[in-house]
């Protein structure tokens, strides 16, 4: 049955000069459930789109041989079932009954057996919604049981998938695990996954692979890791379980910066409201607000940032904060005025870039602020440094790896050194070389007496540096 | 309405409006408003909603009669003489002629477009026109991206103002801004664009196997009829012209 077999395989993106992977040998055999670690960018999305067929000859060249069943990936459509990691881009239809139709009717599939398939698929998955439920009204890990619905109802040999937590909250995590978990038991689907929250997924793999520059650097099942190698591993950047992650020392800032009264926050047309929100940010404090999906964390981040206007209630900068701007309310500065006042990491890293290298990306903030060269390359040199993208110095912030372009999006809300920094997700997409980085750097900011807050999923990282915590709309 | 085939009610915008803009006459658009308006209740779409997406015409559709209204060919009576403009009779008639079209043409196409699913109408092209499902259905998930696109473009505009080059400078300025954001607009939506295709890839798209269609699309008597009654109804306005003589054909 279906044997993934990879001999020395290598992929090399066109216009890039190092391959992204290299000389990848294994061979996977049918209900294996293997979980494929690697330091960011070492290409483990890439491997998983070539097993599923999906990487274009005019992408790049491929080296060796990646087979399954002996044949090339792109000639079985249909035996791989890909979910990729941003569920939102991976919605196909209005309708939740046809969105999950639509690999069956691409296979041929007779139409009973199609909605047959549908409703079992979805029962799977635990998508409790009518059939004719509109797509876009489902919260991002509905998106993603959706997306995995829509690859069972295929019923593919191999199910592969791409980070398929990261965009979710504690609860959706744990509920997308327990559809895999039933799914895997039920139809004995072989599941080849990429994710670095691994905690939740140790104990549910059969096999671990671990990618390095240069091939595997280990394989094995999960239980039979020497410690040596665990913590090689580890230094390299692989994430691996139970990590224990010191909880940092608690700060309590000294000024005010920004705090909020009654606000309740909401993307402007749209009648969505987060729930009321009193809070004080303050300088030298890193205050953590998580909460679950779709609960307006993002809205709440925007509003604070002074970039929408709240829905209710308000957002007061403190006279410390204000400087020489004429309002308290930050919504009502002018775009440079915010710059050195608060900086805004969006959670989608792509929509912020304005320029077409890193570098420029990083210079484009203390270039607005009318700085000098000198001192602009000084700073964006210390950046490129400080975030590990000095080789990446001229790349085009669209070619970069999920984590580096979180890295830079950082970067470029650093370098304008604004008094409180805003931060949705900062630690998605990271290994857990550049996590551990960006963590001391957010904990030297906060040395440096700047304001620092983070929306997150990310547990470890707000028991790592978090001073205060805001469950929105929980108890906890 | 709503059961009625997209494919039928696309014929029957495509009559009527094609009919009606043969003639520049004043009767014509009038009978085939004044029939669309009875059978509009029948149509199944809420008042509110069907004011809310006949806003913009209302508005703009007088305003087509004002400019013939001002800056028409002139002749016959001279109505009005508002300082450089000189109204006449001719071109009052013309005007009012030309914004009750306006309405007549795109009222069944509104409604063509509040009743109709996308994904029904991709259906019946596919199926019934038989129109090459890779059109069909890539045109489908680019409809749905135009919503997603209207948030990137808010977002961008929102990341560029977190980014210090929101707002300086004058008018040139903001015009390069705008010209800049559009073209990340632009790279982000064929970025979208390559990782849907990527994801439609993934659940075998275009794979070497006659695709199978979940929905069947159907066309009913009903559906003819719905097409024959539209027919009539453009007939019935193009005799009235005729008889009163008010018709007057475009090309000629």
């Amino acid at each position: 049955m279906a044997t993934l077999s990879a001999q020395e395989w290598g992929w090399q993106f066109a216009a890039r000069p190092a391959p992204a992977l290299n000389n990848v040998s294994f061979e996977i055999a049918l209900g294996e459930r293997v979980l494929l670690l690697g330091a960011s960018g070492v290409g483990k999305s890439t491997l998983l789109r070539a097993l599923a067929g999906v990487l274009g000859e005019d992408e790049g060249t491929a080296r060796g041989e990646l087979l399954l069943d002996g044949r090339s990936p792109e000639a079985s459509r249909g035996k791989v079932g890909l979910v990729l990691q941003d569920p939102e881009n991976q919605v196909i239809l209005e309708r939740v009954g046809d969105d999950v139709a639509f690999g069956c009717e691409n296979l041929g599939v007779h139409r009973e057996e199609i909605w047959h398939r549908v409703n079992e698929a979805l029962a799977l998955v635990g998508l409790n919604v009518p059939l004719t439920h509109s797509t876009s009204a489902l919260s991002g890990g509905q998106k993603q049981r959706l997306a995995l619905a829509g690859v069972l109802a295929m019923k593919p040999e191999i199910i592969a998938l791409d980070e398929p937590t990261a965009n979710l909250d504690p609860a959706g995590a744990q509920a997308l695990k327990q559809a895999l978990t039933s799914v895997a038991d039920s139809t004995g689907a072989t599941i080849v996954m990429v994710e670095h929250r691994v905690d939740i997924w140790w104990d549910f793999a059969t096999r671990i692979i671990v990618l390095g520059a240069d091939g595997v650097l280990w394989d094995g099942a999960p239980g039979t890791l020497p410690e040596e190698t665990a913590h090689v591993l580890e230094s390299a950047g692989v994430w691996l379980p139970h990590r224990t992650v010191a909880a940092g020392p608690q700060h309590s800032g000294s000024t005010v910066l920004l705090s909020t009264q009654s606000l309740r926050a909401g993307y402007p047309g749209s009648s969505e409201l987060s729930p009321e929100v009193n809070l004080t940010i303050r300088a030298g404090e890193v205050l953590a607000i998580t909460g679950l999906n779709g609960v307006g964390k993002t809205a709440l981040a925007l509003t604070l940032g002074g970039l929408i206007p709240a829905k209710r209630g308000q957002v007061s900068a403190s006279t410390e904060l204000q400087e020489s701007a004429k309002s308290s309310g930050p919504l009502h500065w002018r775009s440079r005025e915010l710059l050195t006042r608060i900086g805004s990491v969006f959670q989608a890293p792509e929509q912020q870039f304005i320029a077409a290298t890193v570098r420029e990306e990083l210079a484009a903030g203390p270039r607005a602020l009318g700085l000098s060269k000198e001192e602009i390359d000084a700073q964006v040199d210390e950046l490129l440094e400080r975030l590990h993208l000095q080789e990446l110095a001229d790349a085009h912030p669209f070619t970069l790896s999920g984590g580096q372009q979180r890295r830079l999006s950082v970067g470029t809300a650093l370098a304008t050194k604004p008094r409180l920094l805003i931060l949705d997700e900062p630690t998605f997409g990271q290994d857990a070389v550049t996590w551990t980085e960006m963590v001391s750097l957010l904990s030297e900011l906060r040395a440096e007496g700047h304001g620092i807050v983070a929306i997150t999923h990310d547990e470890a990282f707000v028991k790592a540096i978090a001073d205060n915590v805001l469950v929105l709309g929980g108890e906890k | 309405m709503k059961t009625i085939s997209p494919l039928a009610k696309l014929c029957a915008a495509g009559i009527l409006g094609i009919v009606l803009l043969l003639s520049m006459d004043p009767v014509s658009a009038v009978v085939a408003l004044v029939f669309e308006l009875a059978l509009l209740p029948w149509a199944g779409v809420p008042a509110r909603r069907l004011l809310r997406l006949l806003t913009p015409l209302l508005i703009a559709a007088p305003f087509a009669g004002l400019a013939t209204l001002l800056y028409g060919r002139g002749g016959g009576v001279v109505l009005a003489e508002l300082g450089p403009w000189v109204i006449t009779s001719d071109e009052a008639g013309l005007a009012l002629a030309i914004t009750l079209r306006v309405l007549a043409v795109a009222l069944p196409a509104v409604v063509l477009f509040a009743t109709t699913d996308p994904t029904d109408l991709a259906d019946g092209l596919a199926q019934i026109w038989k129109l090459p499902a890779r059109f069909v259905l890539g045109s489908l998930a680019a409809i749905r991206m135009l919503g997603l696109m209207r948030q990137d473009w808010q977002m961008l505009r929102l990341a560029r103002r977190a980014r210090g080059v929101g707002n300086s400078g004058g008018p040139l300025a903001a015009l390069r801004r705008w010209g800049n954001q559009a073209m990340a607009l632009l790279t982000i939506a064929v970025r979208r664009g390559s990782l849907l295709a990527t994801a439609m890839e993934a659940r075998a798209f275009d794979a070497p196997v006659t695709r199978t269609w979940a929905r069947e699309a159907t066309f009913t008597t009903r559906d003819g009829l719905f097409i024959v009654g539209a027919a009539l109804i453009a007939a019935i306005a193009v005799m009235m012209a005729v008889m009163t003589g008010a018709w007057n054909f475009v090309i000629s």
